[in-house]
């Protein structure tokens, strides 16, 4: 799901907003307009196109990112499925909706080394908690499901983003 | 590359890059659970999406909260300050804007760990890269506005560490409930 579905090319002046806000909004009590000043722009305009890029998709949401550890969601288990292909999608879906995954996804398999194409990212206070939340899906997947795994993250080598550039 | 050097801000990235994780490198664990009030976990829980776009969308948003706009804005910045936050803003996916990000994974040999963990991190393109429990046990994700550089960048760390780099291109994303409740 890489290319770019909503049909929505983002023009200079978005490009320019998209730069002005991703590190965050200002925190003051009109920050799109003091946005739309920083770019000398109309605060109409700022605020027309970012709802236009969260109607495209462009823009997933809008609010506080919490920071998982902070908050003592200290367990981050990438779980992985062996999930019939034919099955794969309807299932993912289901995972999806449960509310410890934070992401989902389908990948190639690279066998014999990998045999999962499901991956779901869970985050749990305690690895105990994680654990729980493997067994609700190993339930939910039933004999769908061939195998599965969970790999812990035990250290952060590297954690930057996307620059966008022009 | 680091976010320190660089002038324009970072563009967190969706998929992995999603997970807020602190910025420096090292253990994972600790919290500061303890500085987060119920009026904080109220507005943490509120707040994860849905911010209006409006003139004075802290009043807004504050009004459903019971809360003044002044004392909304201050307790945001607190939490930033805190790191119980690390970002307030406008989330971007980086698929829809022509840009692209890929996992992928390497079974790196004990002893060539750090070294090799260092030649995959110099790569501007690798967003962000953990150590995890398996016999594949080095995962990044690649992350660029141009396909190519994705695909030039694992193949200079195949050349570079002479290790074969697995790659994870997402076939499929499932949609995802936001719902920390903290």
């Amino acid at each position: 799901m890489n290319a770019p579905e909503s049909g929505l090319i983002l023009d200079a002046v978005d490009r320019r907003i998209v730069r002005a806000t991703q590190a965050g909004l200002p925190l003051t009590p009109r920050p799109y307009h003091a946005v739309a000043e920083q770019l000398g722009l109309s605060a109409e305009e700022v605020m027309a196109r970012i709802e236009r890029m969260q109607a495209a998709g462009i823009i997933r949401r809008i609010g506080l990112v919490p920071n998982h550890y902070a908050l003592g969601y200290s367990a981050n288990g990438m779980s992985v499925w062996d999930v019939a292909d034919d099955r794969a999608g309807i299932l993912g879906e289901q995972v999806g909706q449960l509310p410890f995954v934070s992401h989902c996804y389908l990948r190639p398999r690279h066998l014999p080394l990998w045999p999962y194409n499901l991956f779901a990212m869970l985050h749990g206070r305690s690895r105990q908690e994680v654990a729980a939340q493997v067994a609700a899906i190993a339930a939910l997947l039933g004999e769908a499901c061939q195998g599965h795994d969970v790999l812990y993250s035990s250290r952060i080598l590297k954690k930057t983003g996307l620059r966008l550039t022009d | 590359m680091t976010a320190e050097k660089i002038p324009t801000p970072t563009l967190p990235i969706n998929g992995e890059g999603d997970n807020p994780l602190p910025r420096e490198r090292g253990r994972l664990g600790g919290g500061v659970v303890g500085a987060v009030d119920e009026t904080d976990r109220r507005i943490l829980n509120a707040l994860q999406g849905g911010f209006p776009v409006c003139e004075r969308p802290f009043q807004k948003a504050a009004e459903t909260l019971g809360l003044d706009e002044q004392s909304l804005i201050e307790r945001i910045e607190r939490l930033l300050a805190q790191k119980v936050l690390s970002r307030f803003g406008p989330l971007y996916n980086a698929d829809r804007m022509g840009g692209r990000n890929v996992l992928a994974a390497m079974a790196v040999p004990e002893e060539r760990y750090e070294a090799v963990a260092e030649a995959v991190n110099a790569l501007p393109e690798i967003a962000h890269n953990y150590r995890r429990e398996h016999a594949l046990n080095m995962w990044f994700v690649a992350a660029s506005d141009s396909a190519e550089s994705l695909e030039a960048a694992f193949r200079r760390i195949e050349q570079a560490t002479g290790l074969p780099v697995y790659r994870f291109p997402k076939e499929r994303e499932f949609f995802v409930e936001l719902k920390l409740t903290v």
